[in-house]
């Protein structure tokens, strides 16, 4: 290298790290993907909320479903809360994790702001939070009829999120689960028809 | 009225700080001596003003003004007044003022204590720093004005100072460590006042080296109180945690420390030129770099300064314009001659190379493991985490790796060397010391530990040579007290440096290795052995401070028969924020630490949470990083860089000639 | 033997890394948390630390579970002892780790797949910086012209006046 052109490299270095930083400005240093996407759900064998029978994992799977982790004591989920009820009413196949919470309050809960999901699963002691890598509540997970997680969504479920980031993942999992009693795209909640629904 | 006062002198400033890096270049440019020489002046006006708007918010806070915005979020009536000072720079805004404001002492102390330079040079160096006055001074009152009101709906009372930063440490640590980041500008500021000029010689060299040293001084006190700060402040022991802000503190210290023993070759013996300069262009890229990665938001540190990616964006472009101008000027202007070299392979220019070579490879790893995490996110590749575990594994065997050469450093010669010379001298101390690092540890209380005998060998071998040295000298002058007299203030801060940093290694590595620490279940009246010291839990007092009420625990620490010291923990619970904070109770030595910190109640027995620590010889690493700076700042009283500073009129003649 | 170690999750730690930096937060720390773990071996409670202080907690700034009281390191804590008496190995645990919350986990990189460069860079860097001083060094043999000219020299001295003859760097 001539000496001359030797003494761009700083110049050429800083440039390649201007643009990582740029970059970075964009970037969110808090946002951790799931390292469970693309793989199985865990197995669990935990009570259901209403009545304490006991649930594994192949009674939920079988059809795709968000898995959503709430409870009494997390303030965003009773945010999300009535935005998860129009999903359900959508006809979006719904099941929670009751996470760490009071089993009592919790149903108390369901009672009177109503239950969007199928079943509820209790996870006192949030060994199955553990085991799905749940780090705090909300928490939802979205998984295929094969019982594998394909994404998850951290924080507020709200109809912005919806519409924009979640409502073409779940139409993925609903046209690729092929299983004959699934929700053909035509029939699918979309943001605006839930919005619609909702909009009383 | 005073932050109406105190924002128009900010602008002023900004104002003044624009004409400072326009009309000198221009005057320098054009050969106008007369604008060359408004320099000096404009820096005063900077200085002034800036101190000026940097009054005007300390009195804000003073007067407990909660119309202002950083005032309401960061006072509190109930805050003693030191700390509603300190508090000036407890928040982004208000540090960044002081940013500005120490950027403008140094200013004036360049335009006071250069009038020995060149006019050309000196209008350069002014205005070089006058640009990044503009850089801050507009980051300050485009994107975060400390001055900013909230009107109406002013609050009754402040939000309060982060209990943690109520504390003497932190009152002086930010400026200190400020004086280092921004101290590195005037190395930056003669080194590009040299590409400008195209000269690159061994006067810019003489010049610069004073106002590096003391730069690289100020911040290895900053950094070290930062440390120690931790230590007592946080309640359970820690010194040293490789977060990204930290290493943001510490890579312009590691470059700075190349910078400064480049510097030493490029004067001594003009070597290293372009070399020279761009450490001194890298050193303060690093603390602007750190500038931008603390206030960004870009990586996660513990440190919660409200992300903006406004402020980010700034910084950045700031950040571009500033270290991408000068690399490209350096890319331009440098000297590119083929590096020849003039001295053999034993020598003292090799051995400075050799620490050039270590600490430049330590910067840049310490660099990638920072922005590695950032990186992989922005490759798309997943999120990764660089942690101390990291960290320790790659710098400690760096370091270990310079100390060998670092002993033989003193002794050696310029230009050219012998290895019979080196062995004649330093073979007896060698052997002296490495029976030494094999016997010393058996003396301590844990006994032998590999680790404390190999760093006992490293810091007796760095002392070897600056004895064998000493010795050498001593010879020379016949007798001990005429050489001691003869020892020029450069040579007693190398000597103080070097042994700082021998102490620093043997204090890292004896209470890294030696610590003792056990977290407890204690209530009134048990007690536990640590270390051979008895911790006797007496009783829980209730105690009442200015703004705090607190839980304190009180223990008696015995040896023996012989009572060692009555230590009283504390848990304090601030009234206007409601956080708990711990103040540990500190027995502090020269050779051990005791250290009780309070956790939280457990049970319903009155028993709590106890930590104790025995902490060999933790207060070496201060002390030694102490030394260092004693040392760094002992150099500049060399009589040699006064005279650079009168020996005003030939200079002028032979060097003024604009470019 | 039975070694009670209770973790005071300092409160504070939170905050600490403010430390040589100047910087400061504005999230206040949370309430502190006291678990008291039984072990059946120290060589057990010397892994619990260590692992500890190597987990990262996935919802915190920038801490390891050791220090840090939220929830979720708690679970993690909690795990960590659980896995530790059950007689798991320290790969087993970090791989478990890894499986749950990904790679974000480990403050020490694992030395293999995209980290490994992490690991190499010193290496690598220091390898370069000793092959350029090598070269430098043995280009230099033989070719000893004066950096400094003797007019250069001369100008310096009168320019500085200058009393050569001092000391060290």
């Amino acid at each position: 290298m001539a000496p001359r052109l030797k003494l761009f490299l700083p110049l050429g270095l800083f440039a390649l790290l201007a643009v990582l930083l740029f970059r970075g400005l964009s970037l969110d240093p808090q946002a951790l993907p799931s390292a469970l996407v693309d793989r199985p759900m865990p197995d669990f064998r935990l009570p259901r909320l209403a009545d304490g029978e006991t649930m594994v994992k192949g009674d939920i799977v079988g059809e795709p479903l968000l898995l959503n982790v709430w409870a009494t004591w997390c303030i965003s989920c009773r945010v999300e809360h009535p935005y998860l009820q129009r999903l359900a009413e959508g006809g979006v196949n719904i099941y929670g994790i009751n996470y760490k919470d009071d089993s009592e309050a919790a149903r108390a809960w369901l009672d009177e702001l109503g239950d969007p999901y199928r079943s509820s699963i209790v996870d006192e002691s949030g060994t199955l939070g553990l085991d799905l890598g749940v780090y705090g509540a909300p928490e939802t997970y979205f998984i295929d009829a094969d019982g594998v997680v394909r994404y998850r969504h951290v924080g507020v479920i709200d109809e912005r999120i919806w519409s924009t980031r979640l409502a073409p993942i779940w139409a993925d999992l609903q046209a690729s689960s092929g299983s004959p009693g699934a929700v053909g795209a035509a029939a699918l909640p979309t943001a605006a028809g839930i919005g619609e629904g909702a909009g009383s | 009225m005073i932050p109406e006062l105190g924002h128009l002198a900010l602008v002023i400033a900004l104002g003044m700080s624009l004409l400072l890096t326009v009309v000198p270049l221009w005057g320098s440019w054009a050969g106008n001596y007369a604008a060359m020489r408004v320099a000096p002046t404009l820096a005063a006006g900077v200085t002034v003003f800036c101190t000026l708007a940097f009054a005007c918010l300390a009195t804000s806070f003073l007067q407990d003004d909660f119309s202002v915005r950083v005032v309401a979020s960061n006072s509190n009536s109930l805050l003693p007044p030191i700390y509603k000072f300190s508090a000036v720079w407890g928040n982004h805004e208000g540090s960044l003022l002081l940013w500005s404001l120490i950027l403008s002492f140094w200013l004036a102390a360049v335009a006071t204590f250069s009038r020995g330079l060149p006019t050309v040079m000196l209008a350069r160096v002014l205005a070089v720093m006058g640009a990044i006055a503009v850089g801050f001074l507009s980051f300050s009152l485009f994107t975060s004005n400390p001055f900013a009101r909230l009107l109406p709906g002013v609050p009754a009372d402040g939000n309060d100072l982060n209990p943690l930063l109520q504390d003497p440490g932190l009152i002086i640590h930010p400026p200190l460590l400020y004086m280092g980041y921004v101290g590195f500008s005037v190395a930056f500021a003669f080194a590009v006042a040299a590409l400008l000029g195209g000269r690159l010689d061994a006067a810019w060299a003489r010049w610069s080296r004073p106002w590096t040293n003391v730069a690289w001084a100020f911040l290895s006190v900053g950094i070290m109180l930062g440390s120690w700060w931790a230590y007592y402040e946080l309640g359970w022991g820690g010194w040293w945690f490789w977060d990204p802000v930290e290493n943001a503190s510490f890579m312009p210290w590691l470059a700075g420390t190349a910078l400064i023993h480049s510097l030493a070759v490029t004067e001594k013996r003009g070597l290293f030129k372009s070399w020279t300069v761009l450490l001194a262009i890298f050193a303060f890229s690093l603390s602007l770099l750190g500038t931008f990665l603390v206030r960004s938001g870009v990586l996660t540190s513990v440190h919660a300064f409200a992300a903006d990616p406004a402020r980010g964006l700034f910084v950045l472009i700031f950040l571009a314009i500033v270290v991408g101008g000068s690399l490209t000027l350096y890319a331009l202007r440098a000297p590119a001659v083929r590096s020849r070299i003039s001295f053999s392979v034993l020598s003292r220019e090799t051995l400075l190379m050799v620490n050039n070579v270590v600490f430049l490879v330590a910067t840049l790893t310490v660099l990638f493991g920072t922005l590695f995490p950032l990186l992989m996110d922005a490759l798309g590749a997943g999120k990764y985490s660089v942690g101390p575990p990291y960290f320790n594994a790659v710098f400690v065997p760096l370091m270990a790796l310079l100390v060998p050469f670092m002993g033989i450093g003193p002794i050696s010669r310029w230009r050219d060397d012998s290895y019979q010379r080196w062995r004649s001298q330093l073979l007896l101390p060698g052997i002296v010391v490495l029976a030494l690092a094999v016997l010393l540890p058996f003396t301590a209380d844990q006994g032998f530990n590999i680790w404390v005998s190999l760093a006992v060998l490293l810091a007796g071998w760095l002392l070897a040579g600056l004895v064998t040295d000493f010795r050498e000298r001593a010879r020379r002058s016949r007798g001990l007290l005429a050489a001691l007299r003869r020892q020029t203030p450069s040579y007693w801060g190398m000597v103080l440096a070097h042994t700082g940093f021998a102490a620093v290694i043997v204090g890292i590595v004896a209470t890294s290795q030696y610590s003792i620490e056990r977290d407890l279940r204690m209530a009134p009246g048990d007690s536990e052995t640590l270390a051979g010291y008895r911790f006797e839990f007496v009783e829980v007092q209730r105690l009442r401070g200015p703004n705090y009420l607190a839980d304190a625990a009180l223990f008696n620490v015995s040896r023996g028969e012989r009572d060692v010291a009555s230590l009283l923990a504390e848990k304090r619970r601030y009234f206007a924020s409601g956080s708990m904070m711990t103040e540990a109770a500190i027995d502090a030595g020269l050779f051990r630490d005791l250290y009780v910190a309070m956790g939280e109640p457990v049970g319903d027995d009155g028993a709590w949470a106890i930590r104790l620590h025995y902490k060999p010889m933790v207060r070496w690493m201060w002390l030694g990083a102490l030394a260092m700076g004693i040392g760094g700042l002992t150099t500049v009283f060399d009589r040699r860089y006064r005279r650079a500073v009168t020996a005003a009129s030939p200079a002028e003649a032979s060097h003024g000639a604009p470019a | 033997m039975n070694l009670v170690v209770s973790a005071i999750a300092g409160a504070r730690r939170h905050a600490l890394r403010i430390v040589a930096t100047g910087l400061f937060l504005l999230g206040l720390p949370a309430l502190a948390v006291i678990e008291t773990y039984e072990f059946s071996d120290p060589e057990l409670e010397r892994r619990y630390h260590q692992l500890s202080q190597e987990l990262r907690c996935p919802k915190c700034q920038n801490q390891n579970i050791a220090d840090s009281n939220a929830p979720i390191s708690q679970d993690l804590r909690k795990l960590l002892y659980e896995r530790l008496e059950s007689g798991a190995s320290d790969a087993e645990i970090l791989d478990d780790m890894v499986g749950r919350y990904g790679e974000f986990v480990r403050y020490r990189p694992a030395a293999e797949g995209a980290t490994l460069w992490l690991w190499l860079a010193p290496l690598l860097l220091l390898a370069s910086g000793a092959l350029l001083l090598f070269v430098l060094l043995r280009r230099g043999r033989g070719e000893a012209a004066p950096p400094v000219s003797d007019a250069e020299r001369e100008r310096l001295e009168a320019m500085l006046a200058v009393r050569e003859g001092d000391t060290g760097p």
